[in-house]
């Protein structure tokens, strides 16, 4: 089996009396996409906070592609090609859709102390832009639309397209499905499929029928502690997992 | 393209004011439109960290008087024929003492500049006070170079030939300085560069997360407007003759903001409108009444509540700062 490209150990992290991450191991192997799941407050949001670098960790340690990343910032390890999207999307409002792109592609291509051509101008980034636009299924005429004035649905595709702009060696997906509609839901998955394979993936996501249809394989994290992790078809009969997680879900 | 000619219309306006000022038999306002043009350099440089890039520095004016100081004792030690520090020999030379400004500014900005920004907020607002203030008492202090009284600068800067004590050459100079910082301005603000800052502005987590290191963009911002606004202070300089430590009170760095904001804040022209707005009302204001800022605050407090963008609103979707 080849290195995995993500390598969590041991991670912990503590808010006040509150272990929100305990003992974490985890590993997303090359070319997997890997699903993260749990009930609300399992620290779902806080492991991925601490594998891009926003949450220091108390203890532990995270290899990204080989490397010890647990000391580096956001930023840097972005640049190493960590990318992420948010719970709550993270956009830059009062930019259009494509302009929103083209930052990040922007970013992806280096410093930006560039101070005199015009940016909007410069076909080095509006090109790949578009693409990206495509590429997450959003319509051309979309594109030129403000942030704020886009539908839910289509900022999520928006932030999926960010992300996908520096080429990233590992996504990591904070509910992409969160609030979408059925039929918004389905072209979302639709489009993560047609990542998978590509670019590895972890997925945290509270839509099942997502979860299933895309994992490779599946961890369940309850109360920070990953409590099973394996196929699919086996998280689905885990009699452990059936009792923390599944159960109380299919009450709904 | 309206919007050029009338750009265009202004500009051949600006510069034939002082004949049309002849003309009229009013020449102290050429005087004015100096003053205008030099505050509209400073505070089109705050605009460029407070409008585009969201960083709110109440310590703008610091860097005026440091502009302002750089010239009144480069020209102190020329009178004195004394080196500054025994190794500088003063000049009173503008193509030296205006770059010698900028380089004041700018490594001042960066100093300031690389601890303030390390805090963000409220905190941000009160640590630029700070060492603007910090400035402000160290000139007040330094008796040599006139303490509270300031210094006068005799005679202005020689700069080609031209006589800048003549009201109407040192006005041409300084819209010529302001015109060139506007048009560096707005390359910058349409840059990469500028993309950047306006992303810092709207949502520095994005911004982190697309991989950019925002203190570093943060901190060139502000060494970029700290210079400019030197440049101002080296203006200022040289059409008051005298340079004193009132020009880095913080209550300048207050005039500058009111300046943007009254403009209108992220946009290209609105600090000029602010500083021709400002100092035309105080000129008129104060000509009806002492008490012409109880005038003044309430047309402040409307503008704010009602446009967003300022006076830059009056003109329309072509006018505002992403055009």
């Amino acid at each position: 089996m080849a290195e995995p490209v993500l390598a969590i150990r041991n991670l912990v992290k503590r808010f006040g009396g509150v272990v929100a991450t305990d003992e974490l191991t985890l590993d997303v192997r090359c070319g997997e996409l890997h699903a993260l799941i749990g009930p609300n407050g399992a620290g779902k949001t806080t492991v991925i906070g601490q594998i891009c670098g926003e949450i220091p960790p108390d203890s532990g340690s995270i290899a990204f592609a080989g490397a010890d990343i647990t000391r580096l910032s956001f930023a840097q390890r972005v640049k190493r090609g960590l990318s992420r999207t948010f719970q709550i999307v993270q956009l830059l409002d009062n930019d259009t859709a494509l302009e929103n792109i083209a930052l990040a592609v922007q970013a992806a291509q280096g410093h930006s102390f560039r101070f005199w051509r015009n940016a909007r101008l410069d076909r080095r980034i509006t090109s790949p832009a578009h693409a990206l636009l495509e590429q997450v299924g959003l319509p051309e005429d979309r594109g030129r639309v403000r942030a704020s004035d886009l539908s839910h649905g289509e900022r999520k595709q928006l932030e999926l397209a960010i992300a996908l702009a520096p080429n990233p060696r590992l996504l990591l997906l904070d509910e992409p499905m969160a609030g979408l509609g059925a039929a918004e839901s389905l072209r979302m998955t639709e489009v993560l499929h047609g990542l998978k394979g590509r670019i590895p993936m972890l997925l945290v996501e509270h839509d099942m029928d997502a979860v299933f249809a895309l994992a490779d394989r599946v961890s369940v994290l309850v109360y920070g502690r990953c409590i099973a992790s394996g196929l699919p078809g086996d998280i689905r009969a885990d009699p452990a997992v059936r009792e923390a997680y599944l159960t109380e879900e299919d009450g709904h | 393209m309206r919007s050029k000619a009338i750009l265009a219309l202004l500009l051949a306006g600006a510069i034939a004011l002082p004949w049309i000022a002849e003309a009229l038999g009013t020449p102290a306002t050429t005087g004015v439109a100096t003053r205008i043009a030099i505050y509209a350099i400073a505070a089109a440089s705050l605009n460029l960290i407070l409008g585009y890039g969201g960083l709110v520095s109440l310590g703008h004016a610091a860097y005026f008087g440091l502009g302002g100081y750089t010239v009144g004792i480069l020209w102190e030690h020329f009178r004195l024929n004394e080196p500054f520090l025994g190794i500088v020999p003063g000049t009173a030379e503008l193509l030296i003492t205006f770059p010698a400004a900028l380089l004041v500014g700018g490594v001042s900005a960066a100093i300031i500049g690389a601890l303030s920004l390390r805090t963000s907020g409220i905190q941000f607002i009160m640590i630029t006070l700070a060492f603007a203030q910090m400035v402000f008492f160290l000139f007040v202090s330094l008796a040599v170079y006139g303490g509270d009284d300031g210094l006068s600068v005799r005679r202005p800067n020689e700069f080609f030939g031209l006589n800048l004590r003549d009201p109407a050459t040192i006005y041409w100079l300084s819209l010529g300085m302001l015109v060139l910082w506007l048009w560096i301005m707005g390359r910058i603000v349409r840059s990469r560069f500028g993309r950047v800052l306006e992303g810092i502005r709207q949502n520095e987590r994005r911004m982190a997360a697309i991989g950019v290191s925002t203190y570093t963009y943060k901190l060139a911002a502000f060494t970029i407007a700290g210079m400019a606004c030197a440049g101002a202070g080296a203006l200022w300089a040289n059409y008051a003759r005298f340079v004193s430590p009132d020009m880095m009170h913080w209550t300048k760095s207050g005039e500058f903001m009111i300046m943007v904001i009254l403009g209108g804040i992220g946009t290209l022209l609105g600090p000029v409108l602010g500083a021709v707005a400002l100092v035309s009302l105080e000129f008129t204001l104060s000509g009806i009444t002492e008490h012409w800022k109880l005038i003044l605050g309430p047309i402040l407090i409307v503008i704010v509540l009602f446009a967003r963008k300022g006076l830059m609103s009056l003109f329309g979707r072509s006018g505002s700062g992403n055009g």
